[in-house]
């Protein structure tokens, strides 16, 4: 332990007390700088995260309206609100951005403000390059979003499947901005992924070891191995589909030794772990909130990690199952039935084990359980028409109709915004030193829930009914008029519900922050700090002994100092037992990122009208990101000053 | 007890897959021996049908946007699409089966009760996937012999002024070029083929009742019953309008 005093190094002011001069340098230090070149300059996790968050959301709004339209637009047959072209476009912009700008990214948005807090550190992991994945995430949004105002959005469904969007029968540029927006949006999580990954395996705070990481750092970390291996086949697959648009290459075109189904495979192979992608941090989310609100760890620690490895391994093994009707070999099928099934295994272990601790434990009621516990309710059902989807002779009736809708708005909405609206209330304090009202919260829960089974349930019935997905209106006399009305219905009690949300949020910052650290009792590192987290997050580096280190007695008095408080030095601890190894300096704030950004989209965006823009468009990016590593003099002077021999 | 219920839960799911998989090999083991094979050809955003390939006893023709089926026996489907993936299902007799460019697939079933049993298209399709379905009637073995018979032969000639104006006027006006009448010198292959249009139940890929003021509806405006079809609206006046929808309507 660290006598309290004032610590230095030659020139250097080093943490580790409670001085009040040492805590004001570290706030100096991992501030962003001030005015608008400020802000764009800024790297700081928080607020990349902030914005991130922000921004996903914002693309969340956007995405349910578009869903509104779909819904207005099928609330009576034969409806001629908007033409087909329109539709197709509401759908395949409403599935695009829900699936690749908000439920992906938004859960890496979290994760980027949360780990560090959770592990104890200061810092992601290569903070500029984290920057630079915002903007150009943010780019990408803005482009498919500014597509459809101009009126050129694309309209071939959330897979855009060839040869329907390929060249001959797509022509105009909706379909090359929706490729290049999936290239926007992989590039910037794929560097996400590897920001989280070098941050949760390298940053840990002493002693928390593997065995000892929070269950959502585990669920992080197991979904960024994901997006390393997934995403690589969606950009394969965009880019060839845009090679062939733009330069006539013939990767899907059968007439030419191309192939159809080669997009499908590939799609796939990243389409359905995408859906764990978005699935498996909000089970990280419920550990969180269910342990606090019962008041003792999960139960089954070994189990809960096991069980979301084996979840990663299997969601690589099932993307056939989106192919049945294609026409693959029996046997081939039946093992993907055998696959899609066994994944429900680890799934039912992590609900038994919430269960177990939700029954041995104290539950307290507040928001963000009752998230958590619709949770249950709806995933199990969407867990079981899942089941349904796997059996090939169900699928062949069901598949591409209404059901598939109910199914896989079970599974996404249940299995990831209501947990995920659950984390906004819980971490909400955390993130901005305000507490979110209970009364609101708790009406919006309930519209939210009721809203959605209506909007949902009729679906299924739709669907076995002979519903197909995707159509633009229906003929009155199929006996679908009443289910669609009301799930239309539905549908707009969601949007109340969210509604409520917003004005929430805004009522929270009619007043002054003043959230305490730990509103909850909960047992995160994270709620040992002050709400919201200083820009350096912890005074002192925690060290940590168990599972849950904010109900351990003592804790907050077990710190290691010695870093430099006036520059930006970090703890790089080892990968498994997190005993400390280096310190090193991190990167200040600098505006390269985002000019390498601008410069990235300005190359991704012209290669859409001219191959060419891939060659000039370079030059630019190689100047801005060689700018952005130039070593600069002030840097290695305070590294050399930092330099101590053992 | 999460031991004892995960055992649970694996031993549901081996089960279930075996029903799974025991129940595709019964779906699938329909006799061939004595089928009828059908081509059908999937087109943005119509059904193209070939009857009578491969040898069959059923006479060799082409018609569009309407399946007939005896009653017992069973069908071979053989699938193919001509420009973009689309499905072929009809609910109450089989699950869905993609047609998909450069990849021929078949699909057998059987109708066991005589009936009309609506189709549809169930892969999207572009602008009018919502409306391409297709009716299927399953008929007793002598109507579908006689509807066979009466599909193979050439149009009947215009008979009177009326429908001979028509059929002058759809010659010279484009309709000639995308449809196909047989027996005459509409030989076009882009739109369905129209020999017997007037024996239809619906126009359009099941989108309306083929009745009279559809028809000329369709014809003046395609449009305006499909928005996005690839059918050009035509300018006639009156007078050629209801020459032209007269002679189609004597296609019977
Ligand atoms: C450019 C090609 C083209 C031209 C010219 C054209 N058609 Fe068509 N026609 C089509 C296509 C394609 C369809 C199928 C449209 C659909 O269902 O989406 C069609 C459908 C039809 C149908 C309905 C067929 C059915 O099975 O339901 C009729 C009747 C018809 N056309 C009549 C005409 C007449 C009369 C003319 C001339 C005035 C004409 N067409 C000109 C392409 C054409
Ligand atoms: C907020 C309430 C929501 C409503 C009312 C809603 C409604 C709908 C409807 C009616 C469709 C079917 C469109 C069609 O087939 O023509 C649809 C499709 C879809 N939705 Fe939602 N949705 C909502 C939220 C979400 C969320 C949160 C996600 C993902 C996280 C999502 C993902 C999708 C996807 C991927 C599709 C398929 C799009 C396609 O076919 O290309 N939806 N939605
Ligand atoms: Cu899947
Ligand atoms: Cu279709």
């Amino acid at each position: 332990m660290m006598p309290d005093g004032v610590h230095r190094h030659g020139d250097h002011l080093l943490d580790g007390g409670l001085d009040q001069a040492v805590v004001n340098a570290l706030a100096r230090t991992w501030s962003d700088p001030p005015s608008w070149t400020g802000a764009l300059s800024a790297i700081n996790h928080k607020t990349v995260s902030r914005r991130f968050m922000v921004t996903t959301f914002v693309f969340f709004l956007l995405a349910g309206l578009f869903a509104l339209a779909i819904r207005l637009q099928l609330a009576r047959p034969d409806n001629h609100l908007f033409d087909p072209d329109l539709y197709n476009q509401l759908f395949t912009m409403h599935g695009t951005a829900m699936m690749f700008l908000f439920a992906v990214p938004v859960m890496q948005a979290v994760a980027l403000y949360l780990v560090p807090l959770m592990i104890g550190t200061r810092s992601v992991a290569f903070p500029r390059m984290n920057a630079y994945a915002y903007w150009v995430f943010l780019f990408g949004g803005l482009l498919l979003f500014g597509a459809f105002a101009v009126g050129s959005g694309p309209n071939t469904g959330w897979f855009s499947y060839v040869p329907l969007s390929g060249p001959d029968y797509s022509p105009g540029k909706g379909v090359d901005i929706w490729a290049q927006m999936i290239t926007f949006t992989e590039l910037s999580s794929l560097l996400v992924a590897i920001v989280l990954i070098t941050t949760i395996l390298k940053m840990r705070a002493p002693g928390m070891t593997l065995s000892r990481m929070p269950l959502f750092v585990w669920a992080t970390l197991v979904t960024q191995f994901m997006v390393l291996f997934a995403m690589p086949a969606v950009m394969f697959g965009s880019t060839a589909l845009i090679l062939d648009r733009l330069v006539g290459t013939h990767f899907y075109n059968p007439a030419n030794g191309g192939d159809v189904l080669l997009w499908q495979h590939v799609f796939w192979f990243f389409g359905h772990p995408e859906v764990y992608l978005i699935f498996i941090p909000p089970l990280g989310f419920i550990s969180s909130i269910i342990a606090t609100f019962t008041g003792r760890p999960i139960f089954g620690y070994p189990a809960m990690v096991m069980a979301l490895i084996v979840t990663a391994f299997l969601a690589f093994g099932l993307w056939v199952h989106h192919m049945f009707a294609t026409n693959i070999p029996e046997l081939g099928k039946s093992f993907f039935t055998a696959a899609s099934l066994m994944i429900a295994i680890p799934s039912g272990i992590q609900i038994f084990c919430w269960l177990a601790t939700l029954c041995t434990g104290r539950i307290v009621l507040r928001t963000p359980m009752y998230f958590v516990l619709a949770f249950f309710f709806i995933l199990v059902l969407g867990g079981l028409t899942g089941v349904m989807l796997g059996s090939v002779s169900l699928d062949l009736q069901v598949h591409d109709t209404y059901f598939v809708v109910a199914h896989l708005h079970y599974v996404l909405l249940g299995g990831a915004v209501f947990p995920l609206f659950g984390a906004f209330f819980f971490w909400f304090p955390k993130f901005t030193g305000r507490m979110l009202n209970e009364r609101l919260g708790l009406w919006q829960f309930w519209l939210f829930f009721v809203g959605f089974n209506v909007a949902f349930f009729p679906m299924h019935w739709l669907g076995l009914h002979g519903m197909p997905r995707r159509v633009w209106t229906y003929p009155a006399g199929m006996g679908w008029e009443t289910m669609n009305f009301v799930a239309t219905i539905g549908a707009f009690t969601i949007g109340l519900s969210v509604l409520l949300f917003l004005i929430n949020v805004v009522l929270a910052y009619r007043h002054l922050p003043g959230a305490p650290s730990d509103p909850w009792n909960a047992d995160g590192l994270e709620w040992t700090i002050p709400s919201p987290p200083p820009p350096h997050n912890f005074d002192r580096l925690p060290v940590v002994r168990s599972r849950s280190p904010a109900w351990e007695e003592n804790t907050s008095a077990t710190a290691i100092g010695g870093l430099a408080a006036d520059a930006r030095e970090v703890l790089i601890t080892s990968a498994v037992e997190a005993k400390p190894d280096l310190r090193v300096l991190f990167p200040t704030s600098s505006i390269w990122p985002f000019i390498s950004a601008v410069a990235t989209t300005v190359l991704f965006i012209g290669s859409i009208y001219t191959p060419w823009a891939v060659v000039w468009g370079s030059i630019p990016v190689s100047i801005a990101v060689a700018v952005w590593f130039w070593p600069d003099k002030n840097d290695t002077q305070t590294a050399l000053s930092l330099e101590r021999h053992p | 007890m999460v031991g004892a219920a995960s055992v649970l839960s694996v031993l549901l799911l081996v089960g279930l897959v075996a029903a799974d998989v025991l129940t595709d090999h019964a779906l699938s083991g329909l006799p061939a021996a004595d089928a009828l094979h059908v081509k059908v050809v999937g087109r943005q955003w119509w059904w193209e049908v070939h009857y009578g390939q491969n040898g069959n006893d059923a006479p060799t023709f082409t018609t569009a946007n309407e399946l007939h089926v005896p009653v017992g026996r069973v069908v071979i489907v053989e699938l193919e699409a001509a420009d973009v993936i689309h499905t072929f299902w009809v609910p109450n007799l089989h699950g869905k089966k993609d047609m998909i460019p450069g990849r021929p697939a078949t699909i057998v079933f059987r109708a066991d009760r005589p009936g009309a049993f609506r189709g549809q298209c169930a892969e999207f399709c572009g602008a009018e996937h919502a409306l391409m379905a297709f009716p299927v009637v399953a008929e007793s073995r002598a109507d579908f012999q006689q509807w066979a018979l009466r599909q193979s032969a050439s149009a009947v000639p215009a008979g009177d002024e009326i429908t001979r104006r028509g059929q002058a006027l759809f010659q010279e006006n484009d309709c000639a070029k995308c449809h196909t009448v047989r027996g005459t010198d509409a030989t076009g292959t882009i739109g369905p083929d129209l020999t017997h249009l007037g024996s239809r139940q619906s126009l359009a890929a099941g989108t309306v009742a083929n009745d009279h003021a559809n028809l000329a509806k369709w014809i003046a405006a395609p449009g305006s019953i499909k928005p996005g079809t690839t059918m050009p609206a035509t300018a006639f006046n009156d007078e050629e309008l209801r020459s032209v929808v007269a002679y189609l309507e004597s296609l019977r």
